[in-house]
């Protein structure tokens, strides 16, 4: 199935849920029609909460800069050894 | 037991010093297994098919294959040259300016042996991988674009961009045919097609150190790109 069709599958059953509070009446009127804008302000708070916390934490390496550099190092003093120039920059 | 056979495909523009670092580096970490690089070249103006040439004296014809293209082509049709020249059961795809380092080579082969996946992708983003060289900005664009994939596109994966990759030759094979798009994109579309698929995607945590030689970019138009990517592939996986 494609991937439009499974959002657009969730998009109806949040609406179905919608339509069905406002029918009920379990939740006042004036609360439940801006229930649809409360869960998109939601969902921007979560996706910019993620991307906060994702940046916290984003996974860093600082040692393995000098850890490449080492193979680098090693690398050329093989080449150059086996007579295969290069020309760094 | 019959042994794997592993095919490198390592598309090279203008990396006349890179190719040989990271084809040293491979056959350092390879040694245990079976393997061979074929390194797509796309008519390099700096002379990088002079030095896999001198590399083929070195290691052997067998080893290291040279299947040049005789202008800049792009990435996803390079895989697919590379491919059709590959004779290995697993084809690895990897980058050629040392942002990806061959030591993760071997955890790739491990991974697939263990849970006899289909592909084993490697990510940047968990405990045990990550990024060196990148600044804020950097980081921030691309957390954002993880999350907003995450959030609407469900892709299964981790790392969506990441080039770092290995699967079995047929599962390329198939997943391959059916993807249109260029540039990194291609790598988005591939792994999500492969997901919708079915196909078992394991991931390893790499380290990845932004180019140590040669220059990097990521701008506003590539930023629309990948913004344009998602919505195709919101809409067409």
């Amino acid at each position: 199935m494609k991937h439009i069709l499974k959002i657009l599958g969730l998009l109806v059953t949040i609406s179905a849920i919608w339509i069905g509070l406002l029918q009920a009446s379990i939740v006042s009127s004036s609360y439940a029609w801006l229930l649809p804008v409360y869960l998109i302000i939601l969902l921007g708070c979560y996706g910019l909460f993620m991307v906060g916390v994702g940046l916290m934490f984003f996974p860093t390496c600082p040692q393995e800069s000098h850890l490449l550099q080492k193979d680098i190092a090693e690398a050329k003093d093989f080449l150059k050894r086996k007579g295969i120039d290069v020309n760094s920059d | 037991m019959e042994k794997n056979m592993y095919s490198i495909i390592i598309p090279t523009y203008n990396e006349r010093l890179n190719i040989a670092l990271v084809v040293y580096l491979v056959f350092k970490h390879l040694r245990e297994f079976d393997f061979e690089i074929i390194i797509v070249d796309d008519s390099s103006p700096d002379g990088t098919q002079d030095i896999v040439k001198q590399l083929q004296l070195l290691y052997g014809e067998e080893r290291i294959l040279l299947r040049a293209r005789k202008k800049k082509l792009g990435l996803g049709t390079a895989y697919c040259h590379g491919l059709k020249h590959a004779s290995g059961d697993f084809v690895i795809i990897m980058d050629a300016d040392l942002s990806h380092h061959p030591k993760y080579l071997p955890s790739f082969i491990r991974k697939q042996k263990e849970t006899e996946a289909s592909i084993v992708t490697g990510t940047r983003y968990v405990r045990g991988g990550g990024v060196h060289g990148w600044n804020l900005m950097r980081k921030l664009t691309s957390r954002g674009a993880n999350v907003l994939a995450q959030t609407f596109l469900w892709p299964g994966v981790s790392d969506l961009t990441g080039s770092f990759r290995l699967y079995k030759k047929s599962v390329l094979e198939d997943v391959i045919g059916s993807v249109v798009s260029k540039g990194y994109v291609f790598q988005m579309e591939m792994i999500v097609r492969a997901s919708r698929k079915g196909y078992h995607i394991e991931e390893v945590p790499i380290t990845f150190v932004d180019r140590v030689y040669g220059t990097s970019k990521l701008g506003g138009s590539e930023i629309v790109e990948y913004l344009k990517g998602l919505i195709y592939l919101i809409f067409a996986t």
